[in-house]
């Protein structure tokens, strides 16, 4: 079976992971699997429950808040660089970008930004982008995913390229991102619980209490590798671009829950 | 506006000066009612105790009896021992003081919290746990104690190991 | 800068709840860098709640209260407009305070 005899078939692939899911967690709404490993453990969605009640990452997302007011020395905001002022739109990244030929994400949007206007970039996995970052998933809380693959061949290659990531084993733990989140989420992996993929980035960024603060997409990307002792990429590298694409369409209609928090 | 933390800052500092009789003698001398000082006073000893015996007898001096009156709430499995979601309750009347302690932590008071009259006797707050351990919450109520206790299993460390 | 205290209060006509979120390290002084070096002790040790002059709840606080430390108590009386005055001290003498309405 080779790869240039199948269709890239993203609705076919999106219908049938959603179809998988729901099989294999019955009871589980399908608005619930952002909620993660929460949605498949009482005892820990209890925890969350009462954490949500205020949130480990309400300091985060003040702080994003007044980041993403304050103007650029040249005078102008994020607002400028984004539809709707930024406000809103998260649920519609990462996009492909026809005139580049290439998936951009949020993250990779807002250092462009910054670099537009003349200020430096922020670093990927933490911080002031994860605040920046938690803020707009904030004004898009509730709102469904809405990736869109274009009828363009190169965007056809970038979702199949993060498929075939997601699919790879790698590492010397030979993982590959599908035999934890496909295979075997609601099981534990050391002391996690593990989350279906289905949903997984809609919680984005997170706050978790085993880094004790906010994490981006890129964050999160980097450390999996990591754990299951693979070579990390370097954030917003081609192959992640890809996966948060793939991953993200996959889980259009399912609602934004972010920022999140997580163990 | 001053707010009773004035109040304690001053007491500790007779404290850390070694007036071991600040509890009767010392508060006398400053300019407001002794007994609310006292009750403000910051426990420094109780949270130097390493065993819940020893740090439930600084705090109160006397033992605490099991009680069905107290609900304590607390997982089963914490997700993370960072951050462990821990209230309690009492339908215990005259309540004047709640403390949660982990036995297996370093130092087992965790926190401890003055019930003013007019306050619900009821509690919840967020413990670092840093292995499986009993937690238990102390009710304080018509001078006597009581006591409900929990195991909670921790399987990442909440101290930062 | 903003206050470090954030607090939700909610009156019900007869109790009011109170929840409150402070940032904080609250370091326990268990933990190395990652350098190895011990990071020193750093915490809230008492947080205070008065409403109309009375003190309505003190919390005694030690390195096992986790990181952004979170508290919820109810009391008798408050009504919606009535002011919440909270402060907290660390062990390293530093401290904060703000006031919040009944809502």
């Amino acid at each position: 079976m080779t790869r240039a005899a199948e269709a890239i078939d993203p609705v076919g692939d999106a219908k049938a992971f959603r179809d998988y899911f729901i099989k294999k967690f019955p009871k589980v709404k399908l608005e619930d699997f952002v909620n993660g490993p929460y949605s498949l453990n009482e005892d820990m969605r209890k925890q969350w429950e009462e954490k949500e009640e205020f949130p480990p990452y309400e300091f985060a997302l003040d702080a994003g808040k007044e980041m993403f007011a304050k103007p650029f020395k040249n005078g102008k905001g994020y607002a400028d660089c984004f539809p709707n002022g930024g406000i809103g739109i998260r649920q519609n990244y990462p996009y492909f970008d026809e005139k580049e030929g290439k998936v951009v994400t949020l993250e990779l949007a807002l250092n462009r930004c910054r670099e537009a206007n003349g200020e430096a970039p922020l670093s990927y996995v933490k911080d002031d982008m994860a605040s920046l970052t938690a803020y707009m998933a904030f004004t898009s809380r509730g709102k469904p995913m809405n990736i869109k693959i274009p009828n363009d061949p190169r965007a056809l290659d970038a979702y199949e390229n993060g498929k075939r990531y997601f699919y790879t084993r790698r590492g010397q733990l030979n993982f590959s991102c599908a035999n934890c989140h496909v295979q075997n989420p609601g099981e534990r992996l050391r002391a996690e619980i593990l989350a279906p993929a289905l949903g997984i980035l809609n919680a984005m960024p997170i706050y978790r209490s085993e880094w004790s603060g906010m994490g981006t997409i890129s964050r999160r990307f980097m450390t999996c590798n990591s754990q299951t002792r693979a070579e990390p990429l370097e954030p917003q590298a081609d192959e992640y671009r890809d996966l948060e694409y793939y991953l993200s369409y996959l889980s259009n209609g399912l609602p934004i829950s972010g920022p999140g928090a997580r163990p | 506006m001053t707010l009773s933390l004035d109040r304690s800052i001053v007491t500790r500092r007779l404290i850390l000066r070694g007036a071991a009789a600040v509890a009767l003698i010392g508060l006398g001398d400053l300019p407001l009612p002794a007994l609310a000082a006292a009750n403000d006073r910051y426990p420094e000893d109780a949270f130097k105790q390493k065993s819940d015996a020893d740090a439930i007898k600084s705090l109160y001096g006397k033992s605490a009896e099991a009680s069905d009156k107290v609900k304590l709430d607390a997982p089963e499995i914490a997700e993370n021992g960072a951050v462990v979601p821990i209230a309690v309750t009492t339908t215990l009347e005259g309540v004047t003081s709640i403390s949660f302690l982990v036995s297996e932590n370093p130092n087992a008071l965790a926190a401890s919290y003055v019930i003013p009259e007019g306050t619900l006797p009821s509690v919840a707050n967020r413990l670092k746990m840093q292995k499986t351990s009993n937690v238990i919450a102390i009710v304080e109520a018509g001078g006597k104690l009581y006591s409900a206790t929990k195991e909670v299993k921790v399987t990442v460390g909440g101290c930062g190991g | 800068m903003a206050s470090t205290i954030r607090v939700r209060a909610t009156s019900s006509g007869e109790n009011t709840e109170v929840q409150a979120l402070v940032q904080h390290p609250m370091d326990s002084g268990y933990v190395k860098d990652a350098q190895g070096a011990i990071i020193p002790a750093h915490f809230i040790q008492q947080l205070t709640f008065e409403h109309g002059g009375k003190r309505v709840f003190v919390a005694d606080w030690g390195p096992a209260v986790a990181k952004d430390p979170y508290v919820k108590f109810s009391f008798k009386g408050g009504q919606k407009g009535d002011d919440l005055k909270i402060g907290w001290v660390d062990n390293k003498g530093a401290s904060d305070s703000t006031t919040a309405k009944i809502g």
